[in-house]
């Protein structure tokens, strides 16, 4: 009935989540559904929208309105690697502006920007909560402390050789 | 048998402490030793972490700064030689190094924090984990629970600073067959982190706390709103979760009384304003976190309509320990009208940035030269922010006034959620004003006019003050502005947005003239307002200035004095930094 292109195995995470829906309060699961979309594909695409829509009995346009009111939601795909820039107050009065210019001037992008080659997305967050090892960065999963100019850059050296050898590795 | 701990908050894990953790794992498995490897929260020490403690008969030994490197050494020579390393060792028998930090607190809050594995129900019960809750469904009405909770004197800590009892009253005073109870684990502050070190050190207090709360007031279910940046909090809440329905400490009849609890999880979607209460129940209810005016409270007409109490993370950790110790305890320790302790997370330039708990009533200056170390590379002590983008800044001749919820208040700044940001003379405070100014513009939800609007026109003011355009008739705009946001908002953070420029206009309003008069920045901070060159007495010709230089304006031949050209340069500070002889000046 649907012409979602959503594949049977990430339909049935959201079928899943239905099924916890306290049918009282049926709207209080939307930010939990869009969530668990997101989880599954990086980012949320208006074919889910739909979706949920449907499923939630909320408009698409209230859903929309829900998505861009929550800084965590995003409408476009992500990079490879997301970099987590700290923009704290512990972060700032350490130095987190310098932080951000390099990174920017390494990567060619702004916040909220992905590089050309899909390698990188650049975020900003409010506080990483490891305020004592400030300024901070996260990539990925991984947490980066006391950075200095040449720490950002060997870092972001390490991810990109990463980077290339997956693809020799693809190639292979 | 030897315990090893290794401390995995956060901080810990940013420091390498996962890492540390699986080289013992590695080494205790492949050389077949005998002891117990366990995970701990964060003891507040984040200056010093990777923290490894080793128990041993009842002694204790913590290593601090431990990398992967040094685990093979501590293993050989502690482990299976009873030698400890005491190079590396600050605290054990005889060696106290930190004995400043750890001497002046008093930790009700963080009693268990770095102490237990906090994925470990049963080490949270044998620290009398659980024994509130049990006493008082077994021998307490509600009617008393709250009597004590009044008694003791415990304000709301996630800011407010309301009385926790009075708000349990009112809330059990509605009459109604649905009650819920709320956790705000929201912590928005940005520079704060005393909620996510609770919930990732000692998940089983907070539950603890809601569990009775509920009880008092008559609610049948439970959320905790956690914010969606601390994966590792909602982790181990989770397993809390999991860990007290499998014992059958939630659920059905707890504890095989006639009170019955569940709680849910739910996670935030990055908002600020979300920690407000009213946006927060609208989030949960799952739409858009925008606050609502009050009356009616919570306590009447909360989540889907029904009696709410709300309550943060620190306000409810301390509920167990004041049941089991007596509200008399609690009410011994502090000032007159802010009674306990209260959980500061130090950040800024401060040596020792960490996680304090001293009793309320301590002085600045303590807390910042006796339990914090005193300022990062020695510099000097000017200022303190307190309560992050609602709160404001005191200036360092007001160090000796006494922590408590009134005093700060009659600052100019709040109390806040325990957010202590140390700045010395190298921050600008216009800058700082301009930060924060910054945020809550971004985070205003764009309800009220004056908020959307009006923190939008200030900002755009300290852009200018900051960039060496301000006129003379800013610091008035900026005033008048100030007022009238603070007037006309509707929720806490447009009421309380102006904060941080009322507080540095009265405490630091020069340093605002000369931006505007002389185009100066006294800290040398506004990249506008200084210039670099370079000296020609320091300066020994290295180069290195010249690598770092992204626009080319340095000149020089090796072991000549370099020539830098204002012309060019972008003020980016980068030569500043690189240059190790101090041949860089900034004016
Ligand atoms: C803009 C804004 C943000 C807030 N953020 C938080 C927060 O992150 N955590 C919190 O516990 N309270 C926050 N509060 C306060 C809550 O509205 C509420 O007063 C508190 O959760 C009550 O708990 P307490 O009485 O235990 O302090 C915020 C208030 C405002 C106006
Ligand atoms: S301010 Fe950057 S981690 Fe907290």
């Amino acid at each position: 009935m649907f012409e979602v292109k959503i594949n049977d195995e990430k339909k049935e995470i959201l079928n899943f989540k239905i099924d916890l829906i306290n049918k009282r309060h049926q709207s209080g699961s939307l930010i939990g559904l869009l969530q668990s979309a997101q989880d599954s594909y990086g980012y949320i695409p208006e074919k889910v929208i739909e979706y949920i829509s449907e499923l939630v009995k909320i408009p698409a346009a209230d859903i929309y309105g829900v998505i861009t009111f929550y800084s965590q939601f995003r409408l476009k795909p992500l990079g490879k690697n997301i970099i987590r820039i700290c923009e704290g107050t512990a972060c700032h009065v350490n130095g987190a502006k310098t932080v951000l210019q390099v990174l920017q001037d390494e990567l060619g992008i702004t916040v909220g920007e992905t590089s050309e080659d899909d390698n990188f997305t650049l975020l900003s967050v409010a506080c990483l909560g490891c305020c004592s090892l400030a300024p901070v960065m996260m990539v990925n999963d991984e947490t980066f402390g006391n950075l200095t100019t040449d720490k950002i850059k060997k870092t972001l050296k390490n991810f990109r050789s990463k980077h290339i050898t997956e693809a020799v590795h693809e190639k292979n | 048998m030897k315990k090893i701990k290794v401390g995995l908050g956060t901080c810990g894990i940013s420091a390498g402490g996962e890492l540390v953790f699986n080289r013992f794992k590695d080494e205790l498995l492949k050389q077949n030793i005998d002891a117990e490897l366990s995970e701990t929260g964060c003891n507040g020490m984040c200056y010093e972490e990777a923290l490894v403690e080793i128990e041993d008969d009842h002694k204790s030994y913590l290593y601090s700064k431990v990398t992967v490197d040094r685990v093979g050494k501590i293993i050989n020579e502690h482990i299976l030689n009873n030698n400890p390393v005491s190079d590396w060792i600050i605290k054990s028998e005889n060696i106290s190094k930190e004995a400043d930090f750890l001497k002046n607190q008093t930790r009700i809050v963080l009693r268990n924090c770095g102490e237990i594995n906090p994925t470990s129900i049963d080490e949270y019960i044998a620290k009398n984990g659980y024994d509130a809750i049990q006493q008082v469904l077994n021998k307490s009405t509600r009617e008393e629970v709250i009597e004590n909770i009044i008694k003791s004197g415990l304000r709301g800590r996630g800011g407010g600073g309301f009385s926790t009892g009075m708000k349990w009253k009112f809330a059990y005073n509605s009459n109604s067959e649905k009650k819920y109870v709320i956790c705000n684990a929201d912590e928005g502050d940005p520079g704060a982190f005393m909620d996510r070190s609770v919930l990732e050190g000692d998940p089983h207090s907070v539950l603890e706390g809601m569990m009775i709360a509920a009880y008092a007031i008559g609610a049948s279910e439970g959320y905790i709103y956690a914010r969606a940046e601390y994966p590792l909090a909602i982790k181990r809440l989770k397993i809390a979760l999991g860990q007290c329905y499998k014992k059958g400490f939630l659920g059905k009849n707890i504890f095989g009384s006639r009170f019955s609890l569940d709680i849910k999880i739910k996670e935030g979607a990055g908002a600020f304003v979300c920690g407000e209460e009213t946006a927060l129940m609208a989030s949960i209810e799952g739409k858009r976190g925008v606050p609502r005016l009050r009356p009616p409270f919570p306590a009447v007409s909360g989540l889907w309509g029904k009696p709410t109490n709300i309550n943060n993370v620190e306000t409810f950790a301390n509920v167990p320990w004041i049941i089991l110790n007596g509200w008399e305890k609690y009410a011994a320790l502090g000032t007159e009208k802010s009674k306990g302790t209260k959980v500061f997370a130090l950040a800024g330039k401060i040596k020792k940035s960490g996680l304090v708990e001293v009793p309320m009533g301590m002085t600045i200056n303590e807390i910042i030269f006796k339990v914090g170390g005193g300022i990062k590379g020695d510099k000097k002590f000017k200022a303190v922010q307190m309560g992050g983008p609602s709160g404001g800044c005191i200036p360092a001749s007001m160090g000796d006034l006494k922590i408590d919820y009134d005093e700060i208040t009659r600052t100019g700044a709040i109390m806040g959620s325990g957010g202590l940001i140390v700045l010395d003379e190298t921050t600008c405070m216009v800058d700082l004003a301009k930060y924060f100014l910054n945020f809550t513009q971004n985070e205003s939800c764009g309800k009220c006019t004056f908020c959307r609007l009006g923190t939008k026109r200030m900002l755009e003011i300290l852009e200018r003050i900051t960039d060496g355009k301000g006129k003379e008739s800013d610091i008035g705009i900026l005033e008048d502005l100030s007022t009238k946001i603070k007037s006309a908002s509707l929720c806490g953070l447009g009421q309380t947005a102006p904060n941080p420029v009322l507080t540095t206009l009265k405490y630091f309003r020069e340093e605002y003239e000369a931006h505007i008069y002389d185009k100066k920045c006294p800290a040398h901070s506004c990249p506008s307002l200084i210039t670099y060159s370079i000296s020609e007495e320091y300066c020994k010709g290295c180069g290195v200035c010249i690598k770092s230089c992204p626009t080319g304006a340095i000149t020089g031949k090796k072991k000549e004095v370099h020539l830098l050209d204002n012309g060019l340069c972008i003020k980016c500070g980068k030569c500043f930094d690189a240059c190790n002889l101090d041949a860089v000046i900034k004016n």
